[in-house]
């Protein structure tokens, strides 16, 4: 490749190479054979363990939606899943901490993806200013999709921390009635809307650059898989949007209808679930 | 029944930084004609209306790379835009990162070179080289595959369109990469991956890379710029996991 350096034209003593305008990351005069440092392999590590923790966070997102939605099917159900997970099955009666231990996982994962991805936001203003005139110039659709993913991503180191920890907190609160009511009277709709447009745009937006990023499902045209990761990316989005909406919508409707009763738990109205079989 | 032509107005970013001359746009007017392309409208516009109009070029056929520059906000090659895909108002700037000479004309070659260094882009071999023996025989596969990836220009054009490299310029940004990925390939180069990881394997090489994609969708040659990093990637993260 000494043909791409001769074919610059310029001489080989430029006084300010190796690096034009730039760092290296390794100054030329150690990167000589034999005389380079072995760099560090966490950023392989760090890299790994974000795709990782990202994918998760995205399989635990799909799972939950189908857990919270089972709301649509009857109070019952839900009842049941919520209390499935506070492993009476197990322990012989409810076990609330069973959930705050789930939740405790998923919240300490939930950090440590924040914390890896955080390492690729704007460090500063100038760097900020130039992403955003560069998205505005180029008008290219996954530099614009990446900002909304920055973006969703910064919204949820709130929106989902507030979330998380009401759950980490107080699991016995999980159940048909427990749920609308603080959803409705504790007026934690509003909260929940922003979440859910949140995390499930962040969610298929991770997963389409994930595939695309460790070059998954590339098949033999790689061009024609990314158009349908792209239609997978947005299937996804709307299904869980449209989900997500539903099911709020069921929550908010109960919290109406039983508002005036808040505070009072849930009693499954057909003995027969797993909780209270046990 | 003939139309008359289109008169198409080219805003260019023109600028001196040897002259002191501040970025400012200026509109120049040139007649449409079949077939043309940019190149062509900038030599007319050099010739008739601002003979200190600054561009560079040398093949006009999309070989060279010289004549890359932002068109209508995309990086793209000059000799290969037709005048016809665009509107009747074209802007044009120079591409971004690069050192400015002037007007359109960056130096891109300044900084392939300082790349090329920091990357070590050529065959590393301890064996003597004997300019006078027959190569060893490659099977065609692999020389299809090498020179696949050698077809890169050096136009510059992924540079400008990587999101990544705009914020953070010490990233090495896909061409880099690409190279890599061409050595990695070659039989001749003795490197292994732990030495490639000592090259890329941190967030200024292929970790720093967020997918956004803009290389390998500005790329004039259509290099498989995408599948290259991403497994560039997973061979890194192999070496890392060791």
């Amino acid at each position: 490749m000494t043909g791409s350096i001769e074919q610059t034209g310029l001489p080989a003593d430029i006084p300010d190479l190796p690096a034009p305008g730039r760092a290296a990351a390794i100054p030329v005069s150690a990167t000589r054979a034999g005389a380079r440092l072995r760099k560090s392999r966490w950023p392989a590590r760090l890299d790994l363990l974000q795709s990782v923790s990202g994918l998760f966070l995205a399989l635990f997102l799909v799972a939950h939606m189908f857990f919270v939605s089972s709301i649509l099917i009857s109070k019952d159900a839900f009842h049941t899943v919520a209390r499935f997970f506070e492993a009476a099955w197990l322990f012989g009666k409810p076990q609330p901490w069973v959930v705050s231990v789930v939740v405790g996982v998923v919240f300490t994962v939930f950090v440590l993806h924040a914390w890896l991805a955080m390492r690729k936001f704007p460090a500063s203003f100038r760097q900020y200013r130039v992403f955003s005139e560069h998205k505005a110039q180029l008008r290219h659709s996954d530099t614009g999709l990446w900002w909304i993913q920055l973006w969703t991503g910064f919204a949820l180191f709130f929106l989902g921390s507030v979330h998380l920890y009401g759950m980490l907190t107080q699991p016995e609160l999980i159940g048909p009635y427990e749920s609308a009511d603080r959803i409705w009277t504790g007026t934690m709709w509003p909260l929940y809307l922003l979440l859910l447009f949140a995390v499930e745009i962040h969610g298929s937006l991770g997963l389409y650059r994930l595939a695309l990023k460790w070059g998954a499902f590339e098949g033999r045209d790689p061009v024609h898989t990314r158009r349908r990761l792209r239609v997978a990316k947005t299937c996804f989005s709307v299904f869980f949007l449209g989900l997500g909406l539903v099911t709020l919508l069921a929550y908010v409707q109960l919290g109406i209808a039983h508002a005036d009763q808040a505070g009072q738990r849930y009693a499954p109205s057909v003995v027969g679930n797993v909780a209270v079989r046990n | 029944m003939s139309t008359s032509p289109r008169i198409l107005t080219l805003r260019v970013l023109r600028s001196s930084p040897v002259e002191g001359e501040a970025p400012h746009w200026e509109d120049f007017r040139v007649e449409e004609a079949e077939g043309m392309t940019l190149f062509l409208a900038l030599t007319e516009v050099r010739e008739r209306l601002a003979p200190s109009l600054q561009f560079d070029f040398v093949c006009r056929a999309g070989i060279c790379g010289s004549c890359g520059m932002l068109i209508d906000g995309k990086p793209g090659l000059a000799c290969c835009a037709l005048t016809r895909d665009h509107g009747t108002t074209i802007t044009l700037a120079p591409l971004p990162v690069f050192e400015l000479i002037g007007d359109l004309s960056v130096n891109t070659g300044k900084w392939m070179r300082g790349t090329a260094e920091r990357l070590e882009t050529w065959i590393h071999s301890a064996a003597k080289p004997d300019l006078t023996a027959v190569e060893p025989r490659m099977e065609p596969e692999l020389a299809e595959a090498i020179y696949e990836l050698d077809r890169c220009i050096e136009c510059g054009c992924c540079v400008a369109g990587c999101g990544t490299l705009r914020m953070r310029e010490e990233f090495v940004g896909a061409i880099g990469l690409n190279k890599i990925a061409r050595f990695r390939l070659d039989p001749r180069d003795e490197r292994s991956d732990e030495d490639f990881y000592d090259l890329i394997g941190d967030d200024t090489g292929v970790f720093g890379c967020m997918s956004l994609l803009g290389c390998h969708d500005v790329c004039p040659k259509g290099l498989p710029l995408q599948t290259q990093i991403a497994f560039l990637r997973r061979k890194m993260v192999a070496v890392g996991l060791k």
